[in-house]
This record gives C-alpha cells, sequence and structure tokens, in this order.
C-alpha cells in the first residue's frame, strides 16, 4: 500500500469532519437542541474512514443505528445531516428520520438503521443487484460486534457466499453490546473466526488504525469487484462516549476507557501525518479550524431551517397514496 | 380468451414483466427447477435461466431483506415464500425495513417489490402452514396488501404489483392453484384499489376477497332461491381499498356481511366494519356481520379444520340474521 499525501489527507480530514460533526452533536444534545437520542462514533473514525477511502461514489454502504460516521465517510453533506438530527425539514429525510435513519440514494447510502442487524440482509440485497446487473459496484457493510449474534448475520453471510456476492461485511467490535461486554455475549475472542463457517476470507485488524482498516478493505473490495465474494473485515476499535448520550456506562472501567483514549485514532493520525512529514502542526490547526466553520455553518443551518409542516406527516409513506387524514 | 388455472394467471404475470423488463427476477425458496412449492414457477427457470429464477436458502430473512436492499438497489425483486406462515421469520425486514425505508428516508428511496405469500387453510396442513395473516399486513403503514381470487386478476394485478414502486404483498390462497378461470388472451394491468363487484344484488352487501368469493357466490346462489338478493363484492386489493365500491354497495343495501378467512379476533374484516360505521353508518338498517374462522390455531384433522373454517353456510347463516 502506497497512498498519496492527497490521499493520506483527505482520510485525516474525513476522520476530523466526523469527530468535530459528533462532538457538536453531543454539545447540541445536551443543551436539548437535537430531539430523541443519539449514538456517537466518537473513537471508531478510523473504521468507516478506512473502509470508505476504497469506495467510489456509487458503491452501497448499508449502516447502523451508530450511522454519522458512514455517512459522512460516503460523502454524506453536514448540513443536510445536522438538519435531520435536528428534525427540520431541510434534513435528509424531510425530518422524518432522525440521527438513526440518515439515507442518501444518489451517494449508495441505503440507509443507517435502528435494528441491530438489519443492515446485513440489505447489503445481501444489495450485493445481488450489482453482480445481477454486471457492475463492479460493491457494498460494504457496517455493524456492530453485536449485531453477529442475530440470525440475519448468518443469513447474510452464507448467501453472499454461496451467491459470490460483492459485499465487504465491516464489524465494528467496540467491545459492548449496549452494556454487555463481548465475552459476554459470545464464546469467539475474533469475530472475524466467524467467516470460517460460510468458507470465506475472515481478517481481525487494529481498527484505530486507519491504514490498517485501509488495507484489509482495499484487499476485500478487489476479491469483491473480480466476483470473488464476500469477506468478512472485524476492526477492534471503542466507542468513547456511551451506548448512546446520557448512558452512565457503568458497565466499563474508567481505566478500560483511559487505555483507549490513548489509542485515539485521530489523535493517532496526527502524530503521524507530523512524523511522516504529511503536514505540519500549523496545516493541522488550518484544517481542524476549516472543519470547525463547516460544521459550525452545519449547525447553523439546522438551527435556521423551519420544520415541517403537519402535512407532511402523511406524506412519502407511498410513492402514490398520500394517506387521508380523518378526524381522531 | 383462453383458461388458465390461478397458479398460471399468477406465472403467466410474471412472465409477461420478466420479458419486458430485465430488472424483474424472481428468487426464493425452490423456485427454480423444483417450480416452487406449489408449482407457481415451474419451467420458469428454463424460459429466464437461474440467472433470473433464484434458488435461495432456506432463510426467510434474507429473501424479504435481499429483497429490500436489492429494490433499494435498482432491482424489482419477486419473492416467494412459500408459506405465508413463515413470514415471521423475516418479519423484522418486512415491517422494519421495507415498509418504512421510503418514509424514514424522506420519500428519497423507491422500493419496488413484491413478496408472494402463499395463505389460507383447506389443505389439511395444520397449525403452521394455513394461516391467512392479512390483518397483520394491512396494519402496517407502507405496504400494499393485494388478495387476487382468480386467473385473470392474478395475471394482470401481478403486472400492476411488479410496476409498482412500493413493497406489495401478494396473497394467494392455496386451496386455489388449480382453480381454472378464463382469461384475456392480452393480459393488461389491473389497478390497485379496484373492487369487482361478482354478482349485483339489492338486499344485502357481502364484502370479501379471496376464496371467500366462491364461498359468497354459493351463499348468494342459495339465498336466491329463497327469494334473497345479494350482492357479491371482491375487494381484490386491501390496502389500497376501494371504498368507493363499497360505499355504493352499502347505500343500495343497507346491509352488509364481511366475510374472510382470518381467525376473526383482529381480522382485517374488523377494519372494514369500522370504516363503514364511521364514514357510512347513516346508510345502514342492520348490524355488520363478520364471517371468519374460529379464534384458534387451524387444527389438523379434517373434520376439526372444516368446523374452524368459515364455509358458505356460516355466510348464508349471517345473511339470514338481517334480512
Amino acid at each position: 500500500m502506497k497512498l498519496s499525501n492527497e490521499k493520506i489527507l483527505s482520510m485525516y480530514e474525513n476522520m476530523l469532519k466526523i469527530r468535530k460533526f459528533e462532538e457538536r452533536a453531543m454539545i447540541l444534545f445536551s443543551e436539548g437542541q437535537i430531539p430523541g437520542f443519539v449514538h456517537l462514533y466518537i473513537g471508531e473514525e478510523a473504521v468507516a474512514t478506512g473502509a470508505c477511502a476504497n469506495l467510489n461514489e456509487d458503491d452501497f454502504i448499508t449502516s447502523t443505528h451508530r450511522g454519522h460516521g458512514h455517512i459522512v465517510s460516503k460523502g454524506g453533506d453536514l448540513n443536510l445531516m445536522m438538519a435531520e438530527l435536528f428534525g427540520k425539514e431541510t434534513g435528509y429525510c424531510k425530518g422524518k428520520g432522525g440521527s438513526m435513519h440518515i439515507a442518501d440514494a444518489t451517494k449508495g447510502i441505503l440507509g443507517a438503521n435502528g435494528i441491530v442487524g438489519a443492515g446485513h440482509n440489505i447489503a445481501a440485497g444489495a450485493g445481488l443487484s450489482a453482480k445481477y446487473r454486471g457492475t463492479e459496484q460493491v457494498c460494504v457493510c457496517f455493524f456492530g460486534d453485536a449485531s453477529t449474534n442475530q440470525s440475519t448475520f448468518h443469513e447474510s453471510m452464507n448467501l453472499s457466499s454461496i451467491w459470490k456476492l460483492p459485499v465487504v461485511y465491516v464489524c465494528e467490535n467496540n467491545g459492548y453490546g449496549i452494556s454487555m461486554s463481548q465475552e459476554r455475549q459470545m464464546a469467539v475472542k475474533n469475530i472475524s473466526d466467524r467467516a470460517t463457517a460460510y468458507n470465506i476470507p475472515g481478517v481481525t485488524v487494529d481498527g484505530n488504525d486507519v491504514f490498517a482498516v485501509y488495507e484489509a478493505v482495499e484487499e476485500a473490495v478487489k476479491r469483491a469487484r473480480k466476483q470473488q465474494g464476500p469477506t468478512l473485515v472485524e476492526c477492534k476499535t471503542y466507542r468513547h462516549r456511551g451506548h448512546f448520550e446520557g448512558d452512565p456506562t457503568i458497565y466499563r472501567a474508567a481505566s478500560e476507557l483511559q487505555e483507549w483514549l490513548e489509542k485515539d485514532p485521530v489523535k493517532r493520525m496526527e502524530s503521524f501525518l507530523v512524523e511522516n512529514k504529511v503536514a505540519t502542526l500549523e496545516e493541522i490547526e488550518a484544517l481542524i479550524n476549516k472543519i470547525e466553520t463547516e460544521v459550525s455553518n452545519a449547525v447553523k443551518f439546522a438551527q435556521d431551517s423551519p420544520y415541517p409542516a403537519v402535512e407532511q406527516a402523511v406524506q412519502d409513506i407511498f410513492s402514490d397514496i398520500v394517506e387521508e387524514v380523518k378526524i381522531r | 380468451m383462453r383458461t388458465l388455472t390461478y397458479a398460471e394467471g399468477i406465472r403467466e404475470g410474471m412472465r409477461i414483466k420478466m420479458l419486458e423488463d430485465p430488472n424483474v427476477l424472481i428468487f426464493g425458496e425452490d423456485v427454480g427447477q423444483f417450480g416452487g412449492c406449489f408449482g407457481v414457477t415451474a419451467g420458469m427457470v428454463d424460459e429466464f435461466t437461474d440467472k433470473r429464477v433464484i434458488d435461495t436458502p432456506i432463510s426467510e430473512g434474507v429473501i424479504i431483506g435481499a429483497a429490500v436492499g436489492a429494490a433499494a438497489a435498482g432491482l424489482k425483486p419477486i419473492a416467494e415464500l412459500m408459506f405465508v406462515d413463515f413470514l415471521t421469520v423475516g418479519m423484522d425486514q418486512l415491517v422494519n425495513q421495507a415498509a418504512k425505508m421510503r418514509y424514514m428516508f424522506g420519500g428519497k428511496v423507491s422500493m419496488p417489490m413484491v413478496v408472494r405469500l402463499p395463505s389460507g387453510g383447506g389443505v389439511r396442513a395444520a397449525a403452521q402452514h394455513s394461516q391467512s395473516l392479512e390483518g397483520w399486513l394491512t396494519h402496517v403503514p407502507g405496504l400494499k396488501v393485494i388478495y387476487p381470487s382468480n386467473a385473470a386478476d392474478a395475471a394482470g394485478m401481478m403486472l400492476t404489483a411488479i410496476e409498482d414502486d412500493n413493497p406489495v404483498m401478494y396473497l394467494e390462497n392455496k386451496s386455489m392453484y388449480a382453480m381454472k378461470g378464463e382469461v384475456p388472451d392480452t393480459i393488461v394491468p389491473i389497478p390497485l384499489g379496484k373492487a369487482a363487484v361478482k354478482r349485483e344484488g339489492s338486499q344485502v352487501t357481502v364484502i370479501t376477497y379471496g376464496k371467500q368469493v366462491y364461498d359468497a357466490l354459493s351463499a348468494a346462489e342459495t339465498l336466491s332461491k329463497d327469494g334473497v338478493d345479494v350482492e357479491v363484492i371482491d375487494l381484490r386489493s386491501l390496502y389500497p381499498l376501494d371504498k368507493e365500491t363499497i360505499k355504493a354497495s352499502v347505500e343500495k343495501t343497507g346491509k352488509v356481511v364481511l366475510v374472510s378467512e382470518e381467525v376473526k379476533r383482529g381480522g382485517f374484516i374488523g377494519e372494514i366494519a369500522a370504516v363503514i360505521s364511521e364514514e357510512f353508518f347513516f346508510s345502514l338498517d342492520a348490524p355488520i356481520l363478520r364471517v371468519g374462522a374460529l379464534n384458534t390455531p387451524i387444527p389438523f384433522s379434517p373434520g376439526l379444520e372444516d368446523y374452524v373454517l368459515p364455509d358458505q353456510l356460516d355466510i348464508v347463516h349471517a345473511i339470514k340474521k338481517i334480512v
């Protein structure tokens, strides 16, 4: 793997974009500006970044409830994302989806998803479509460690394997299914071991090392584009925040978080940039300022946008039927 | 006109669209060489190859889920479940994904998929292979639910269902597969949401769909000998629902019997009763009656199953109560 400085910097910029977007979402949520709940991607930025850096605009991804990082990495628009988090009419989903349901079909983003494990089967369908139409498109299926205990994981991996579908399964193993640690919820240490059951390659990489993720997914994408079938890439990582904002995280030790903070993928990337003279500290500072401005603009866009009119509630259920409103 | 069985009508609808549009494909359990559990896809793999008529593992979750993903990514899949009862295994993919995606994503994702769902009892298949679950489906915003009762409707409605940009649940009554019917030489799409008046009458309206259309027609015939004039409406489409046809008939007869093979409690016909009572109450001059299956699982032993399922005598008795 030999990446150009330009590519490395674009990957860093993407990681920053996720981090800054999430940090702002965290504050806005605590201030009550964002309704509902949010699941933040802070700490896992290297996974989505490294994986999506291998993709073209017409490739597909499926995402999860912790989806902001995936959406950003596949080219999602920060303004439309932030407006959606606010529930505004200008948001990606006109305010009907919120944090957990952002999609952008024009960029192959088949949706963040509130049901753990639902993306597995949808990804198989997208892979089927790519293969059936004879394109070189691939689908990257992002999912968490705990979703590999759902039946959908088995069904999808089996189908993709026997049909040699161009799906790359990227597991973000952050060590917890909500409060339940990995060793309490499964008997394997490495989720990549589960690939054996489907006779497909399974690899485990350091999910906080964006280059390791990039390289493993690069190989998997190549295989997929050559119709050689799916690969399971397990990325070991950690979420710095709780499962959702407001989670007191009583199930994990402070020392454990501390250990992972020292392996922060964004800081690690910054050290790499400086040590390898890809960027100076000043250039990094300038990039951080640029991204912070972008995020601030997105927040302003969201704040200034109107909420959807109530008439919107009965639209978009079908392509051709607007549900009638009756006296209740 | 030509004569086709109900199964052939379904197949003919799929064939026409597959010849027309390369993005239409079929997948499900044993739909290829085996021809589907009820032979509906027989011969299709020879005509369209195993690239377009694809056997899947026994994995209902991924059959529906892959249809969702394929539809979102540019294809028009027809997913076949062997029995509607197996829908439970893929229910998340249908209810939380297929039905919700367009809405959740602000109308920006299309979901042109058809799920074929062999339904109903009468074939001695017991409690896990005989259910009528349309009420579960009509309850979910985002799904269209149709139930053709004859070969011509099966073919014409299949054309519309495949062309529809939304998930269409295509229910088939498995006791009807061998039933023959007249089908036009040129099959044209039948719009969803249009009921068919199968028999005109002036004294009481029977609203039904699927196999019970025939039971209702037999009941009407029986009662005509006693001078009772019964109108029979075949809904064909449960959602969207043709309220205009219901309204016109209720205004004419003032009496309604609803018939379905579902267990009576919580079934879709309860919804129709509520709609009539809310919107057309002042046209009524008798209580709305429902005829459905008993509120039991479907038993195996023939005598028990026949006792549990509604038949034409039950319809006759219901009509007699209000005329």
